[in-house]
């Protein structure tokens, strides 16, 4: 079938179009040249509508135990936001913790068409994927957590070389059925096992010996070495601590030129100055991002409502616990692969710290300067719900809207910020590289986040309006692989998405000492431990991409 | 992946039964598909895995009948109930999965069978939380475990074997000190050789009582009483002082034997007891249960719903209510006037008694006192055919292998088709 998407305002940058009237052609899936005498079985009239890929969530957490942890944790959350089974949808519910058909559903009704899950455990992989497995529309991947593992600490403490971590990188990749690598309070997690409660970039992990900075240097060069197109992402240490501006800033210069994502900068940008002893590094992340084009960033942004924070930051989530809302709260140390924390929070206006983390994240998104660097995230829903991004979009493209916003808040916050002196608003091109083209470029998908000839056929219509948080909120038509499944915000049809992944090459010599590993110190057999690809397609619904490595090693 | 090493004989069987997962098990499967656990057997994965296979045809009110029909007349049923219960939920992710889609479009209250003691722990973890551990944490780092309740080591053979008289990264089986709150360990827990169990002996319906004033202690807080639960104070004082001197020190509990009112309580304790110790120094706790796969119905249930049991679809949406939406409850009040049973995993695990048209969905070779309205047998996640299933911590998920072909249906394949009816 041939479909016309006829006279739309194009935004494409990955092929620099900037608001251009086109016309698109979409067979089989695909985003076709215009063939030549083709009959044309169905034409969508996009006059004045306007037109981009559909966006991809390069971070959020959708899937996986911790994940399962807070939506098991929170019924009261759930209650007041049920999603209602009709004849297309299945019942769920929404808000911070969303069921997983909610998830793909909300998703597809803000033109969302893909999302990456940023913290999978090698040992929990295999929930995660059927988590998202049970995400209908989106396609989806995931980055595998690595870097409080002990086998990786006993690499490091042993000396081992970079040509063998590289392997046990590559490994995990194929095992696990991730398309990047995440390392979350480098060594971290496993020091807090060991009761350490701090632990700084150049800190000793008390029982290896290893520091933060080793690990992040050794997994950001596999990482490269590798090929694997998505940079180590990384949640640095000392996440919420006043003053972890300079260990952000130290670890952005001693990754010394690799690639790096750091991932919610939003927690890491914290300086100390003021009565409060709480300012914005903001300013000096930016610079700092800005002068490193080998680092990207999301936000992380903070909005303001009830939410839940879910982190594999074991070490921080519990010496944040005491501020719990509700009152509860769950850390686990898991299987010697790393660990999760899960603890409700309620992020309030007339707090000062919250109202300054908030002016703090959107003085990140307006001073990097290059929107292929920086993308637009909540981590939801540590810092908001996902469905937030409307309003998200809305505070970064109005600056009336955003300093109105801005003079509600708690007052010493206001002082504390330069957030009402910045002019820049985002343009509809620039959010489009943000959610779009830059985030596939990241990530390292190469048909997808475009709308040239030959990419997937994922495609969101919008209606323009003055308002943009209503025009993001709502759009006239999402299709999903050349179909169309929302028409007017709602959805109209279900599909199922594929899964992307990496699998680059390896020397399998390193299954030997893997194996005797699990024999001897982990419950599961390696064999048992691998996840197959007929584990994720089996079902008929899900299927594998593998996306090429251009090895560097 | 299971390893077929030669006709019928399988190596690296993971076993859903147990409810610790383990993955080492040799399995026969005979000419007949009768399956004998080989090596590394135990009565709970032997009493999982060699249940006889039993006869293959469904039931309509005990006359066999084909699949087809059974499958018809289940839709039928349910057509014509006004609120059907679907419970159970012993079934691998893609069998509770089915029977979630099921209730959805049936507008159905869901339950599980193992509710009630899955429920002790669910409503700690939803008013309190915890902190908790997987088994090879305690392999690896427990210098000090506390058994909470006695018939740890009965339910869950291979626990000390595989976790505790063993060397671990961080601590070696000979450093590890384990004291058993409760009662004396049966021959199974001993260390075997090794050092005579410690034994703070108490009645397990004590243990309410034992915990607060051990949680007490933790906090440094002033007990009056010298003895609780026929257990020294003195002694609890030590207890309290061991658990803050050890370097990782793991409670031990499975709530599916603390058979008291409000047994919830008790596990609260125990885990803000566990938290207290957390201020100066590690400490996890570890639920022990998970047996039939029983952890994989919350979980599914979480991630497609939100709730992790007792759920009601009736208003379009789905609601939770632990109380309310009880199996028990539902049938002894006459709520729900049709129940559909899920059972894959054990044969014995048969529907309460029920004066509604009862649809099976079980094992195969499970037998009824009185037949119910329709059974249709089905094969066994692990055994019958592939799938995945929950270990004990929640965060394993095994995948099972199918070892033998004898032409049954999963579960998962008999409630799509059941759907596709209605």
């Amino acid at each position: 079938m041939l479909i016309k998407l006829k006279g739309g305002t194009v935004y494409d940058p990955a092929h620099g179009i900037d608001g251009q009237v086109r016309d698109l052609y979409v067979q089989d899936g695909r985003i076709v040249e215009p063939p030549p005498g083709a009959r044309v079985d169905r034409e969508y009239d996009l006059s004045g509508k306007i037109v981009m890929a559909g966006a991809i969530d390069m971070h959020t957490h959708i899937g996986g135990g911790k994940v399962n942890i807070a939506r098991v944790m929170l019924p009261e959350d759930h209650r007041a936001d049920p999603q209602y089974h009709t004849e297309l949808l299945r019942s769920g519910c929404g808000h911070a913790a969303p069921s997983t058909w909610t998830t793909g559903y909300r998703y597809a009704e803000m033109g969302f068409t893909t999302a990456f899950e940023p913290a999978v455990l090698p040992i929990n992989a295999r929930q995660a994927h059927m988590e998202m497995g049970d995400i209908p529309i989106l396609d989806k991947g995931g980055y595998a957590m690595l870097g409080s593992d002990d086998f990786l600490l006993r690499m490091l403490r042993d000396g081992a070389d970079q040509k063998a971590v590289n392997d046990y990188v590559a490994w995990t990749l194929h095992a696990t059925q991730c398309i990047g690598i995440k390392v979350v309070n480098p060594g971290g997690i496993s020091a807090f096992k060991f009761n350490q409660r701090a632990l700084d970039l150049d800190e000793r992990h008390e029982y290896y010996g290893v520091t933060p900075r080793q690990v992040l240097k050794t997994l950001a060069t596999a990482v490269h070495e590798l090929g694997v197109p998505h940079p180590l992402h990384v949640h640095g240490c000392n996440l919420g601590v006043p003053g972890n501006v300079e260990t952000t800033l130290k670890t952005i210069s001693g990754i010394e030129g690799l690639p790096i994502h750091l991932t919610h900068i939003q927690f890491h940008s914290y300086g100390t100055e003021g009565d409060f002893k709480f300012s914005s590094g903001a300013a000096r992340i930016a610079e700092a991002v800005n002068a490193n084009p080998n680092v990207t960033v999301d936000v992380g942004q903070i909005l303001f409502g009830q939410t839940v924070t879910a982190s594999g930051d074991t070490m921080k989530q519990h010496a944040n616990a005491s501020h719990a809302h509700p009152k509860k709260w769950v850390c686990m140390d898991i299987e010697c692969d790393a660990g999760c924390g899960v603890v409700p929070f309620k992020y309030r206006d007339q707090n000062f710290v919250n109202a300054l983390q908030w002016a703090i994240g959107l003085e990140i998104f307006l001073l990097v300067d290059d929107p292929w660097r920086v993308f637009l995230t909540t981590d939801h829903p540590n810092g908001a719900p996902f469905t937030s991004y409307p309003h998200l979009i809305r505070l970064l493209m109005d600056r009336t809207f955003r300093n109105e916003q801005l003079s509600r808040l708690h007052p010493e916050a206001q002082k504390m910020t330069t957030l009402a002196s910045i002019e820049r608003e985002y343009s509809l091109y620039e959010i489009a590289i943000m959610t779009r083209a830059g985030a596939a470029r990241l990530v390292g998908l190469q048909d997808r986040g475009h709308l040239g000839p030959g990419a997937a056929a994922d495609i969101t219509v919008y209606t323009p309006d003055d308002d943009v948080e209503r025009m993001f909120a709502k759009p006239a038509y999402v299709f999903k692989d050349g179909e169309l499944v929302v028409k007017d915000g709602e959805i109209v049809h279900v599909t199922w998405g594929t899964t992307h992944t990496v699998k680059p090459d390896y020397d399998s010599a390193i299954e030997k000492p893997l194996a005797d590993y699990f024999d001897r110190y982990l419950t599961m057999k390696l064999d048992n431990f691998i996840i197959r690809d007929e584990e994720i397609a089996e079902d008929g619904r899900g299927s594998i991409t593998v996306h090429p490595c251009g090895g560097r090693g | 992946m299971a390893k077929l090493i030669a006709p019928g004989l399988w190596r690296q069987v993971p076993s859903p039964f147990c409810g610790i997962g383990v993955d080492d098990l040799t399995v026969r499967v005979g000419d007949d598909g009768a399956v004998t656990v080989e090596e590394r057997g135990d009565p709970v994965t032997r009493a999982g895995f060699e249940q006889p296979l039993g006869d293959k045809t469904p039931r309509i009110d005990g006359r066999p009948v084909s699949l087809e029909a059974a499958v018809g007349r289940a839709a039928e049923l349910l057509r014509a109930a006004s609120l059907p219960l679907v419970a159970g939920l012993a079934a691998d992710v893609n069998g509770v999965r089915a029977a979630l889609s099921l209730a959805d479009r049936l507008g159905a209250v869901v339950d599980a069978a193992d509710s009630e003691a899955l429920l002790r722990n669910l409503l700690v973890l939803q008013d309190s939380g915890w902190m908790t551990c997987t088994l090879a944490e305690v392999k690896n780092r427990a210098d000090l475990i506390v058994m909470v309740g006695g018939g740890l080591e009965r339910g869950f053979p291979r626990f000390f074997e595989r976790h505790v008289w063993v060397d671990g990264m961080f601590v070696r089986a000979d450093e590890r000190r384990v004291i058993h709150l409760g009662q004396a360990p049966s021959a199974a827990g001993r260390p075997s050789p090794g050092k005579a169990p410690e034994v703070l002996a108490c009645d397990d319906a004590h243990l309410p009582q034992v915990l607060a004033v051990l949680r007490a202690l933790v906090k440094g807080e002033a007990v009056a009483a010298e003895a609780v639960g026929g257990i020294p104070v003195a002694r609890l004082a030590e207890l309290a002082e061991s658990l803050k001197a050890a370097r990782y020190g793991v409670l031990v509990w499975a709530a599916a034997s603390w058979n008291w009112p409000h047994a919830e309580l008790a596990v609260q304790t125990l885990c803000e007891l566990i938290k207290e110790v957390n201020r100066t120094t590690r400490c996890s706790g570890l639920p022990l249960g998970g047996k039939n796969g029983s952890q994989t119905a919350v979980q599914v249930c979480g991630w497609q719903s939100g709730y992790p049991l007792r759920i009601r679809f009736s208003r379009g949406i789905p609601e939770y209510d632990p109380y309310l939406n009880a199996t028990e409850r539902l049938l002894g009040e006459g709520e729900v006037d049709a129940l559909v049973w899920l059972a894959a995993f054990d044969g014995g695990q048969t529907p309460p008694p029920a004066e509604i048209p009862t649809i099976v969905v079980g094992r195969c070779g499970m037998t009824f006192s009185r037949p119910p309205a329709v059974f249709i047998p089905v094969g066994c996640p692990g055994i019958d055919h592939p799938g995945h299933a929950y270990r004990t911590d929640n965060v394993v998920a095994l995948r099972l292998y199918q070892l033998r072909s004898v032409g049954l249906p999963s579960g998962a394949e008999v409630i799509r088709a059941i759907e596709r009816r209605l």
